[in-house]
C-alpha cells in the first residue's frame, strides 16, 4: 500500500522543482511520505525513486541512514521514554516499567488500536527536568506515572489534537516560495555568474 | 612495507595470490596498480617528487599518497582503496604520517593527494600501532570462520591481519551476528558478518556499472549492505563485486566450496565470449575449470568482467560436451573413432570436389576459435579453392568495415565524440559499455547515440536520436544538419562505434547510415562493434567472405537452393543464430551434406553427416583478436573434454586426408606440429600481423594491435518500404543472456535468460485491447508466429521489440533475410 497520494504528487514535483538535481529532493520525499502513512513504507520508497530516477535501494539506504524515518507502522503518537544517566537515576526504568503496564505492549511496539507507540530513547537533552520523554517529539518534563497517565487519557480523547499534531507531520504551514522569489534552479557545475540573492524588500 | 617479505599480502583485486610462480608471470598486481595512466616521460609537468621513507619518488600531481607508494613498491596495508574506483576513506587501514607545518601527522593515505617536497612515513612505530589498531577494530566483529570460508588463503584481511595486526584482540564481547549468508542475486550471496564495510561493492554498483542496486542500509553498528527488500543486485557486472571484495562476505554462487586457493593452478588468458577481449586468469584445479577472475589490462577491460564472461566456464565442465567425433549412419548419430570421422569427413569433400566443383562447398563459422584455428581453416578452403566462407551468419557487417580507420576502445573512450551507431552495448560487448559509461560520466566524452528503443547506454547519452527501424541513414543526415550536433562534431576526436543494432533490418540499412555519417564527419575513427568472439580474427586470417554473393546468407540460400555439397560448419549453428531462421532450416535440408565441429550437440550438428568434438575455450592455447584488432594470448589450462581437438588440429588432419586436392606435398601447413608453430607462420604470412610471433605475445600481456588493409564500404541499395498495412516495425536486438550454447550450458547462467517476449509501448497495448502476457499472433509478410505481449515504455510506439534467440515463440521466424525492414501486424487470439 501507500505510494504518494494524487495530492502529494503535486507537492512532490514542487519540492523537485527546487533542486537542480532532483536527486537533491530524496530527504523532502520521504518526510513528505512519512508525513502521509506515519511511516515510510516500501511502496513509497519505490514511487520516490521512479520520481527522482534512483534506484529504491538508494532511497532506503538513505533514509534509514536517520533515526526519526520510521519503516514499521507507527501510531499516531510515538512516545519516547529517555533512559539515559540524569532520567535513569530520576526512575525512567519504572515510568517505563509503568508506561508498558499502562499500555499493554512492550517498547517498541504500538497499541492494537494504532495509536501510541511506545519506545525506548536516548538523552532528550533536557536532564534539569528528568524523567522526560516526548511525545512525537514534544517534550514533557518531570513525568510521574499520575502525569503518564493522564497525558494518556489527553492523547485519547483528542484534548491534545492542537497541540500535538500526528506522527511525520512536518509543520502546519508548509512553505510557499512563488517563483519570482525563487533562487534560479542552477546546477553548480552550470553556474558562470556570481551567486544569486533574493530580493529582500524594494530598493 | 615490513621485512618479512613472506607476509607481504598480495593484493587480492586482480589475482589473489595462488601460486607464487605463477604470479610472478602475470605480474598482474604491478600492473593493476602501475599502470592505472600512461608511464610518465621526464621533464613532465605532472611530476611531483615526494619523499617517502627517506627516498624521493616521483608521483604524479593529483594522485593519492597511497597510489604513489604502491606503484613505487611502499607497501601500505588498504582494503577500502581500489585503484579504478574514487578513494572514499572508509577503512582508515592505510593511515601514514605526514610532515606537516605542526609536526608529524596521521592521515589516510587513500584520501591524501601528494604535493611537492611531503615528508611521508608508512613504517614507523606509531603507523604502526595505528595500522594494527585498525585491524583490531575491522576484526572486533568479524566472525574468524576462515577455515570455512571461500576466501581463506586469498583473503586481504587474512594476509594483512598477518602482516599487519597486533596478532591479539582485546575484543572478548559477543560478536554482530546475522543471517548468513544471504542471497543478493541468482549469482552472490551476502555474508553480512564478514563484511568489514569498506564500500567497494556499493562503490563499483553505482560507479562503474551503473547499477546502485546495493546500498548501506541503516547506520552505526547496524550498518550493512543491503539490497532494497525483493529487489535483488540483478546487474551483468555482479561476479565482479565478488573479486573486488577485500573479505569473504560476497560469494560467487559457481564457485562456493569448489576449492581452496592454495589448490588452484592459473594461467592467464583472454576472454572470448564476445569481441572486447577482457584479460583474464583461468583457475582451475584438479583438471577441472573452476574460476575466471578479471586482469586489469589498461587499455581493454580495467579489471572487470561480465557475468557471463565470468561465468561461463561451467559449459566447459558440462556433461553434454561432445566427447567423440561422430558420424551419421542409419541408426542415426554414432560415436567413430578420429579416423573414421576423418576418412569420412574427406570423402565427402573429395565427392564433391569431383561431382560440384570447389564452388559446391562453404564453410560457416569460425569466429568462436583462436586465430589459429581461423587460420587454419581458411588455408584449407583456400588448398580447396572456394570462396564460400564467411565467419558472420549474417547478423554482423561486412567485412569491410575492418578496413576504415580504426579506433581502439580507448580512443573512443577519449574521444570528444562517440557516435554509437550498432546494437545495445550493454546487451552485447558489456565491458565495452563500461568504459564508454566512465567516458560520459566522467565528462570526457559526449554520446550521440542512435537508436530505435531506448539503450543501456542512453541514460548517459548527451543525445539519444529514436529513429524508425530502417531508417537511420536520414536520421543520420538530419542530425548532421542540426546545429548543436555539427558543432559538437566539429570539435573532432570522432569515435563511431558501429555494429548491427536490428536484426529484423538488413545490414545494408547500417551501412548506409555509416557511409552518410562517414562522409559528414570528417576524420571520424571507427570501433567495429560485432559480437562473436574473435570475429575480427577470422574475417582478417581468410575467413571473410570475397564478396556480398559468397557471404553467411548467400551460402545458405545457395544451400537451400541446392548447390552447396558440403556445408561446413565451424562452431556455427545457424539453425539458432541466422536471424533468418526459415532461410537456415531450408539451407539445412537443402545441403546435401554437413560436416559440424563443435564443442556441444546443438540443434545445427543434429543435422550433420559428420561431427568433429573440438576443444573448447581453456583446453586449447592459442591467440585471438578483438574487435579493435588486438592480439592476445589464450592459454591452455585444462586438458581437452574426451578425444576431442583444437580446431586448427582438424583442419590439418582433414587437409592431409584430402591429399592432393587440397594440401599439395609443399604445403606449408604440413610441417605443422604445434599452436606456436601457426601462430609464427601467421606472423610471417599475413599482413597486419607482422612480428606478432608467439614469443613475442607471450611478453606481451595486454596484447598488440594489428593492421588491416584499408578498404571502404561496399556500396548498397535497397527499398525503403512505406508502411502499408502493416502497423508495427519489428526490431529484434540481443540479450546478454540468451539460447546460445556457452550460457545455456552453465548452469547458473541458464536460467537468466529471458523468455521469448514481445514488447510494445504501453499506450500501444491499451490500444490493442489486450492484457500484459497474452499471448497475440505476430504476422509480417512472410510468416506468423505467436508470442506473449507486454509493455516496456523504453520502446517507441509503433515499434514492436524482441529479443533475439530466446527460443520458443520464435521471433526470428517472421523476419526476411532479403527485405530491408521487417513490418508485422498484432492480432489478438
Amino acid at each position: 500500500m501507500s505510494r504518494l497520494s494524487d495530492h502529494n504528487v503535486i507537492l512532490a514535483k514542487e519540492i523537485i522543482a527546487r533542486y537542480p538535481k532532483q536527486k537533491s529532493a530524496l530527504i523532502p520525499l520521504v518526510h513528505l511520505s512519512q508525513e502521509q502513512n506515519g511511516y515510510v513504507t516500501e511502496d513509497a520508497m519505490r514511487h520516490i525513486a521512479d520520481m527522482i530516477d534512483v534506484t529504491p535501494a538508494e532511497v532506503y539506504g538513505t533514509a534509514s541512514f536517520y533515526e526519526m524515518f520510521r519503516f514499521e507502522p507507527t501510531g499516531k503518537y510515538l512516545i519516547n521514554v529517555c533512559g539515559t544517566l540524569s532520567c535513569s537515576l530520576m526512575g525512567a526504568d519504572s515510568l517505563m516499567h509503568h508506561a508498558e503496564q499502562t499500555l499493554g505492549i512492550k517498547a517498541g511496539a504500538t497499541t492494537d488500536d494504532g495509536l501510541i507507540t511506545l519506545q525506548h530513547a536516548e538523552c532528550q537533552a533536557a536532564c534539569t527536568e528528568a524523567p522526560t520523554l516526548q511525545v512525537n517529539y514534544r517534550h514533557r518534563y518531570r513525568v510521574t506515572h499520575e502525569s503518564f497517565d493522564q497525558l494518556v487519557d489527553d492523547l485519547r480523547s483528542g484534548a491534545l489534537d492542537t497541540e500535538i499534531p500526528p506522527h511525520g507531520t512536518l509543520g502546519r504551514n508548509r512553505q510557499q516560495i512563488p517563483a519570482d522569489r525563487a533562487v534560479a534552479v542552477q546546477a553548480p557545475e552550470d553556474v558562470t555568474t556570481g551567486p544569486a540573492w533574493i530580493q529582500v524588500s524594494p530598493a | 612495507m615490513t621485512s618479512g617479505t613472506d607476509e607481504v599480502p598480495e593484493d587480492a583485486d586482480v589475482l589473489e595470490e595462488v601460486e607464487a610462480d605463477v604470479l610472478e608471470d602475470v605480474a598482474a598486481d604491478e600492473r593493476e596498480e602501475g599502470e592505472e595512466l600512461e608511464e610518465i616521460e621526464p621533464p613532465d609537468s605532472n611530476a611531483v617528487v615526494i619523499n617517502m621513507n627517506g627516498k624521493d619518488v616521483v608521483a604524479r600531481k593529483g594522485e593519492t599518497v597511497i597510489a604513489a607508494a604502491l606503484r613505487n613498491d611502499e607497501y601500505i596495508p588498504h582494503f577500502c582503496y581500489h585503484p579504478r574506483m574514487s578513494p572514499v576513506g572508509m577503512c582508515r587501514q592505510c593511515m601514514v604520517e605526514i610532515e606537516g607545518p605542526r609536526g608529524p601527522m596521521m592521515v589516510v593515505s587513500c584520501m591524501t593527494p601528494v604535493a611537492e617536497d611531503q615528508v611521508v612515513r608508512t613504517a614507523t612505530d606509531e603507523v604502526k600501532r595505528a595500522q594494527e589498531g585498525m585491524i583490531e577494530l575491522l576484526l572486533a566483529n568479524h566472525p574468524l570462520d576462515c577455515p570455512v570460508c571461500d576466501k581463506g588463503g586469498e583473503c586481504p584481511l587474512q594476509d594483512q591481519a598477518f602482516s599487519h595486526g597486533p596478532g591479539e584482540s582485546r575484543y572478548v564481547e559477543q560478536k554482530r551476528h546475522y543471517e548468513k549468508p544471504i542471497p543478493i542475486s541468482d549469482l552472490v550471496y551476502l555474508d553480512r558478518e564478514r563484511c568489514i564495510l569498506c564500500d567497494r561493492c556499493t562503490r563499483f554498483a553505482d560507479e562503474v556499472a551503473g547499477d546502485p542496486l546495493i546500498h548501506f542500509i541503516s547506520r552505526g553498528n547496524n550498518t550493512q549492505v543491503m539490497t532494497f527488500p525483493d529487489e535483488p543486485f540483478v546487474s551483468y557486472f555482479s561476479g565482479n563485486v565478488v573479486q573486488i571484495c577485500p573479505v569473504g562476505a560476497l560469494t560467487a554462487k559457481p564457485y562456493r566450496f569448489k576449492a581452496r586457493p592454495w589448490d588452484l593452478s592459473q594461467r592467464e588468458s583472454t576472454c572470448t565470449t564476445c569481441s572486447v577481449g577482457c584479460r583474464t586468469v583461468i583457475q582451475s584445479s584438479r583438471d577441472e575449470l573452476l574460476r575466471y577472475q578479471g586482469v586489469d589490462s589498461d587499455p581493454v577491460n580495467w579489471g572487470w568482467l561480465c557475468d557471463r564472461g565470468r561465468f561461463n566456464f561451467e559449459a566447459i565442465n558440462s556433461d553434454h560436451r561432445l566427447t567423440t567425433p561422430m558420424i551419421k549412419t542409419e541408426a542415426g548419430l554414432v560415436e567413430t573413432s578420429w579416423r573414421g570421422a576423418l576418412d569420412a569427413a574427406a570423402g565427402l569433400i573429395n565427392d564433391a570436389l569431383a561431382g560440384g566443383g570447389a564452388e559446391s562447398i562453404a564453410l560457416l563459422g569460425g569466429a568462436r576459435g583462436t586465430n589459429e584455428d581461423a587460420f587454419a581453416w581458411a588455408r584449407l578452403a583456400d588448398a580447396i579453392g572456394t570462396p564460400n566462407r564467411d565467419a558472420q551468419l549474417g547478423d554482423g557487417l561486412p567485412a569491410e568495415i575492418l578496413g576504415l580507420d580504426r579506433a581502439t576502445i580507448d580512443e573512443a573512450a577519449n574521444a570528444s565524440t562517440i557516435v554509437l551507431l550498432g546494437p545495445d552495448l550493454k546487451e552485447e560487448l558489456p565491458v565495452l559499455y563500461l568504459r564508454l559509461r566512465d567516458a560520459a560520466e566522467k565528462g570526457r566524452s559526449r554520446i550521440l547515440e542512435f537508436s530505435a528503443t531506448d539503450s543501456g547506454m542512453t541514460p548517459y547519452a548527451w543525445k539519444s536520436i529514436r529513429h524508425e527501424p530502417g531508417t537511420q541513414h536520414n536520421a543520420v543526415v538530419s542530425a548532421l544538419a542540426d546545429s548543436d550536433i555539427a558543432e559538437q562534431l566539429a570539435k573532432g576526436d570522432v569515435v563511431v562505434v558501429a555494429g548491427r543494432s536490428n536484426l529484423a533490418d538488413s545490414a545494408d540499412v547500417t551501412v548506409a547510415a555509416l557511409q552518410k555519417l562517414l562522409a559528414g564527419v570528417q576524420g571520424a575513427k571507427v570501433l567495429p562493434a560485432l559480437r562473436r568472439g574473435n570475429v575480427v580474427g577470422a574475417l582478417s586470417l581468410g575467413l571473410a567472405p570475397a564478396d556480398a554473393d559468397h557471404d553467411g546468407l548467400a551460402i545458405l540460400q545457395a544451400a537451400a537452393d541446392g548447390k552447396i555439397e558440403v556445408l561446413i560448419l565451424l562452431g556455427a549453428d545457424p539453425l539458432n543464430d541466422c536471424p533468418d531462421a526459415d532461410l537456415a532450416r531450408r539451407a539445412f535440408a537443402g545441403a546435401r551434406r554437413i560436416i559440424a565441429v563443435d564443442t556441444f550437440a546443438c540443434e545445427s550438428t543434429q543435422h550433420a553427416d559428420v561431427v568433429f568434438a573440438a576443444a573448447a575455450y581453456g583446453e586449447k592455447a592459442g591467440t585471438t583478436t578483438n574487435l579493435e584488432g588486438r592480439v592476445s594470448t589464450v592459454g591452455q589450462q585444462v586438458t581437452a573434454t574426451g578425444t576431442s581437438r583444437p580446431d586448427w588440429m582438424i583442419a590439418i588432419e582433414l587437409g592431409l586426408k584430402i591429399g592432393d586436392r587440397s594440401f599439395g606435398s609443399d604445403h606449408p601447413l604440413r610441417g605443422v606440429s604445434t599452436v606456436d608453430d601457426l601462430t609464427d607462420m601467421i606472423a610471417n604470412t599475413v599482413t597486419g600481423f607482422a612480428g606478432l610471433s608467439s614469443s613475442t605475445l607471450v611478453q606481451q600481456t595486454d596484447g598488440v594491435l594489428i593492421e588491416s588493409p584499408s578498404t571502404s564500404l561496399p556500396e548498397v541499395s535497397f527499398a525503403e518500404a512505406g508502411r502499408v498495412s502493416y502497423d508495427y516495425r519489428l526490431v529484434v536486438s540481443r540479450k546478454l543472456y540468451d539460447r546460445a550454447v556457452g550460457t545455456q550450458m552453465s548452469r547458473s547462467l541458464t536460467n537468466l535468460a529471458s523468455a521469448s517476449v514481445a514488447y510494445v509501448h504501453p499506450l500501444d497495448l491499451d490500444g490493442l485491447g489486450v492484457a500484459e502476457g497474452d499471448d497475440v499472433k505476430i504476422v509480417s509478410a512472410k510468416a506468423a508466429t505467436i508470442l506473449p505481449i507486454r509493455p516496456d515504455s523504453a520502446v517507441p510506439r509503433g515499434i514492436l521489440w524482441s529479443p533475439f534467440n530466446q527460443g520458443s515463440g520464435n521471433i526470428e521466424d517472421i523476419i526476411d533475410w532479403r527485405s530491408a525492414t521487417t513490418d508485422v501486424r498484432i492480432e489478438r487470439v
